[in-house]
């Protein structure tokens, strides 16, 4: 759907040229909802601005949808942009209009009739959850409504591509997952590729498929979103994997508990896809004579599937021990010792 | 009583200088209020950075602004009498003020019109960009509607200054309550048609003010 080869911004400068883009390859396919993930500065609202051209690129080709955008003239640019919509983190309203105003503009633009136009704007406020503040000006809306707005009026003229630039970096953690829902609802009802762009791992963790990480204008490391979490290579990546594991939180957790438990046996559990589904805590304790107790545990849902770890401190002779171990490899799950007061490994 | 109070004034001449008054500045509104949007929205479209990016033009009409503006007004009523002459065919009479009153303010008017464009958030006119918007449909959709409440308390001020403006042409036979003012009470000594002029002013400017504050609540959403 969209194909950006060796791209590359520069904006220029007293000092010489600032390289915001150093080189972008990236292929986002039809239907996906793709996360691009870094720091303040990293070049983020760039690249996606190059994606409906509201950026000219320096140089590079970049393809949405078949067509060429960097060679299209004003006229048929103007025409390409009604196949991409584009949400913005400060919501960038029309506040002289009310909420169906807000949504017909990009109607009116379309030269849409007026009747049809009213229809549609129904529809749309009714997708968005927006029934009965039709009437309401964008001043007397909570920021969850009003990126609501932005929505419904980036979706009006059935666009293929969704572009979303820090969509929720404006919003509370509770409006931020309910636009979430609506995006991810959007995507799956009308099939919109959703390209995101953002600075918290959560945002991609909940929705996105796939996700770029972004790191002084440079694509650093790419992947599913599943792949990347379990196993991130890039000292960044793994700082935003951090974000969500709380890893920092668990291994204090865990330190503690080796020193107040020197002559316990602390394992590590490693989760992914289908096996945290399974009650493999319930069936240890019926099965095994061992006594446990949970340190830790943080289980992510993702788009493709589910991960986490569970640290235990595990007590018991060292047979049942080992076979408890031998129970929980055979589910599927990995296991770290992270403490071997048994010797088990001797 | 207010024979006593006031024994020089002719009533009738008194409703006559406020209708002129009240001519030359409602049609000199009307004008400015075009000229300086037209003029307004030249500045900022050309302005850097902005859809008509245009030093030439921009530095031009910004040159032409900023000297209109600075040219006191009894001057500028002065040097605009051969143009009035041709255009109106006279220089005296509230029509032959309207020249002046117009260029006068119709700068003034153009400066607030771009300020006020210029508090719009680029944001909102990228947002209609991304959606396919073309320049003019920015124009109407989005520039003038957005800074509807700053023109309208820019017609305010503009519309009072120009009551001030009706006066001083006033004092060089425009008609209206300046001439009033200036004939009737200070060159004949009658105090009392001064006072009574500058009261029948005071109220048409509470007036405009009242009015253009109310308009521009209504119109202010944000
Ligand atoms: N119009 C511009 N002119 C000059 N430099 C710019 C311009 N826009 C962005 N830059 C530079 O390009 C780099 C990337 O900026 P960009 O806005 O894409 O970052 P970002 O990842 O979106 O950051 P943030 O999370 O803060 O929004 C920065 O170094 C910035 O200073
Ligand atoms: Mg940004």
């Amino acid at each position: 759907m969209i194909q950006l080869k060796s791209i590359k911004k520069s904006y220029p400068s007293k000092n010489g040229a600032v390289e915001a883009l150093s080189g972008i390859d990236l292929s986002i396919r039809q239907g996906e909802i793709f996360g691009i993930i870094g720091y303040s500065g990293a070049g983020k609202s760039t690249l996606i601005r190059l994606i409906n051209r509201l950026e000219q690129p320096t140089s590079g080709r970049l393809i949405v949808d078949g067509k060429e955008i960097s060679s299209l003239s004003k006229k048929e640019l103007r025409e390409a942009r009604k196949d991409i919509g584009m949400i913005f983190q400060h919501f960038n309203l029309l506040w002289s209009r009310t909420v169906k105003g807000n949504i017909s503009f990009p109607l009116e633009v379309a030269g849409v009739k007026k009747a049809e136009r009213k229809k549609r704007v129904q529809e749309l406020i009714k997708l968005v959850g927006l029934e009965g503040r039709e009437n309401a000006y964008p001043s007397q809306l909570s920021g969850g409504q009003k990126q609501r707005v932005g929505i419904a009026r980036a979706l009006a003229n059935n666009p293929k591509v969704l572009l979303c630039d820090e969509a929720t970096s404006a919003l509370d953690p509770k409006t931020t997952n309910s636009i979430l829902d609506l995006l991810l609802n959007i995507n799956k009802k009308l099939g919109l590729t959703i390209v995101m762009i953002t600075h918290e791992m959560h945002v991609v963790k909940k929705i996105c498929h796939k996700v770029a990480v972004l790191d002084t204008g440079k694509i650093v490391e790419e992947g599913n979103v599943l792949d990347v979490f379990q196993n991130p290579k890039m000292a960044i990546t793994k700082e935003f994997v951090k974000q969500i594991t709380h890893q920092e939180e668990a291994d204090e957790a865990v330190d503690l508990m080796k020193q107040t438990h020197p002559s316990g046996t602390i394992i590590k559990l490693l989760f992914k896809g289908d096996s945290a589904k399974r009650p493999i805590i319930n069936e240890l304790f019926q099965r095994q004579r061992v006594e446990i107790n949970i340190l830790e545990g943080n289980i992510s849902q993702t788009q493709n599937g589910a991960f986490g770890t569970l640290t235990l401190l595990i007590d018991g002779n060292i047979r049942e021990i080992k076979s408890a171990i031998d129970y929980i490899e055979q589910q599927g799950v990995g296991v770290e010792v992270i403490q071997d007061a048994a010797q088990l490994i001797s | 009583m207010l024979h006593s109070l006031f024994p020089n004034a002719d009533w009738s001449e008194l409703w006559q200088a406020v209708l002129q008054t009240l001519y030359m500045t409602v049609i000199s509104i009307a004008a400015t209020v075009i000229l300086g949007i037209i003029l307004g929205l030249l500045l900022f479209v050309t302005a850097k950075g902005n859809m008509f990016e245009n030093k030439i033009v921009y530095k031009c009409v910004s040159a032409v602004v900023n000297i209109f503006r600075s040219i006191p007004f009894i001057i500028l009523i002065i040097l605009l009498i051969p143009l009035t002459t041709i255009l109106v065919g006279t220089m005296l009479g509230s029509t032959a003020a309207l020249p002046a009153l117009i260029v006068g303010s119709a700068p003034f008017y153009a400066r607030l019109v771009e300020i006020g464009l210029r508090e719009i958030d680029k944001g909102v006119i990228e947002a209609a960009q991304a959606m396919g918007a073309s320049k003019w449909q920015i124009i109407w959709k989005v520039l003038l509607p957005e800074s509807l409440p700053a023109l309208s308390s820019g017609i305010t001020v503009t519309a009072i200054a120009l009551v001030g403006f009706t006066a001083m042409a006033g004092v060089i036979g425009a008609g209206g309550l300046g001439t009033l003012a200036y004939n009737e009470g200070y060159e004949r000594g009658n105090s009392d048609v001064t006072i009574l002029s500058t009261i029948c002013i005071l109220i048409i400017v509470f007036i405009l003010q009242f009015i253009g504050d109310f308009i521009t609540k209504k119109l202010d959403k944000r």
